[in-house]
């Protein structure tokens, strides 16, 4: 099935594309964060250094 | 579960781990039969195919409000109740909520030249958006100026209860001054405006964004928690570090004063 978009098919699919930008911007921001937090949460846990519970920073219960 | 168990972050980060993929799995459902209605949705008699704009510009225009509510109601709870994950909430929705503010700003211009005939106006509607926007980068560049994370939450808090004003102004400015933007179609006293065949992947790509929303949100708060669990053991580590070197002087010069002794 082909779309018609008219006319003003670069406004429509722009405002589309910069939709699915932003949203994947924010999915990886998301992601590539936790990714970081855990990995600096194990160097410090490497390093001797614990929580007063003693229990894992990183790993959820 | 009640809103005090999860006051606790260690509960909230177990939640988060059993919520989040159930929560993706139903955004991206939602957002294919959003995406596949609007595709298919007819063409608008006066604005053509241009109407499909509306799809993902309105969700975008009602989210950068949300945000900025869910935020005010954080804020409460870091003032009045001090719940430990309400400033937690505030800091991880900010960005969020400025990118979809930024989206409705970008999508509503995409849409107003060749409708209006001009990517911008300075009416009350735009300008109020342009200054929420602004607001929220004005606030998350306070949130980063601050390097004690309480300290930050209770100014950013005042602020974005401050910046509260602004979403009756947002949300009337087309019935209280002569705009170039419509007035409301969908949220309005009586049924909406909108037919059926426009309303109903309006709806659905509204839920699904707002879906979006909780998921980046959620995710967003757990990792804030695992950042404040790193910046509070690199606290622990630094005075380790600072009593053994002090532990260490004390001890050579005791060992030097033996020695003149």
């Amino acid at each position: 099935m082909m779309l018609s978009l008219g006319p003003y098919a670069s406004f429509i699919v722009t405002s589309y594309a910069a939709a699915a930008i932003v949203v994947a911007i924010l999915i990886g921001w998301v992601i590539i964060d936790y990714r970081s937090q855990r990995e600096r949460l194990r160097e410090l846990e490497r390093s001797g250094v614990t929580r007063r519970s003693g229990r894992s920073a990183v790993d959820t219960p | 579960m009640t809103l005090t168990d999860l006051a606790n972050p260690t509960r909230f980060l177990a939640l988060s781990a059993r919520v989040l993929p159930w929560l993706a799995a139903a955004t991206v459902i939602l957002l294919t039969i959003g995406l596949y209605q609007s595709a298919t949705a007819p063409d608008d008699y006066q604005q053509g195919a241009t109407v499909k704009i509306m799809f993902i510009h309105v969700p975008n225009a009602w989210l950068s409000m949300f945000v900025w509510g869910v935020m005010s109601v954080a804020s409460l709870g870091t003032l009045v109740w001090r719940h430990p994950l309400a400033d937690v909430a505030a800091k991880a929705a900010a960005p969020i909520g400025a990118s979809f503010t930024f989206l409705a700003l970008l999508t509503g211009s995409l849409w107003g030249r060749p409708m209006w005939g001009t990517y911008w106006e300075w009416d009350a509607r735009l300008t109020s958006v342009l200054i929420l926007f602004l607001m929220y980068l004005g606030l998350m560049a306070l949130w980063r100026a601050v390097e004690d994370p309480s300290r930050a939450a209770r100014a950013a808090a005042v602020l974005t209860l401050v910046g509260a004003i602004n979403l009756p102004i947002i949300k009337f400015s087309v019935d209280w001054w002569n705009t170039l933007h419509q007035p409301a179609s969908v949220m309005r006293m009586g049924a909406s405006t909108l037919d059926k065949s426009f309303l109903i992947p309006l709806l659905v790509m509204a839920v699904a964004f707002t879906l979006l929303f909780v998921t980046l949100h959620m995710a967003a708060m757990r990792n804030e928690i695992l950042r404040r669990r790193v910046r509070s053991l690199q606290m622990m580590q630094a005075s380790r570090v600072a009593f053994s070197s002090e532990v260490g002087t004390g001890s050579r010069e005791e060992n030097a004063s033996k020695g003149v002794a």
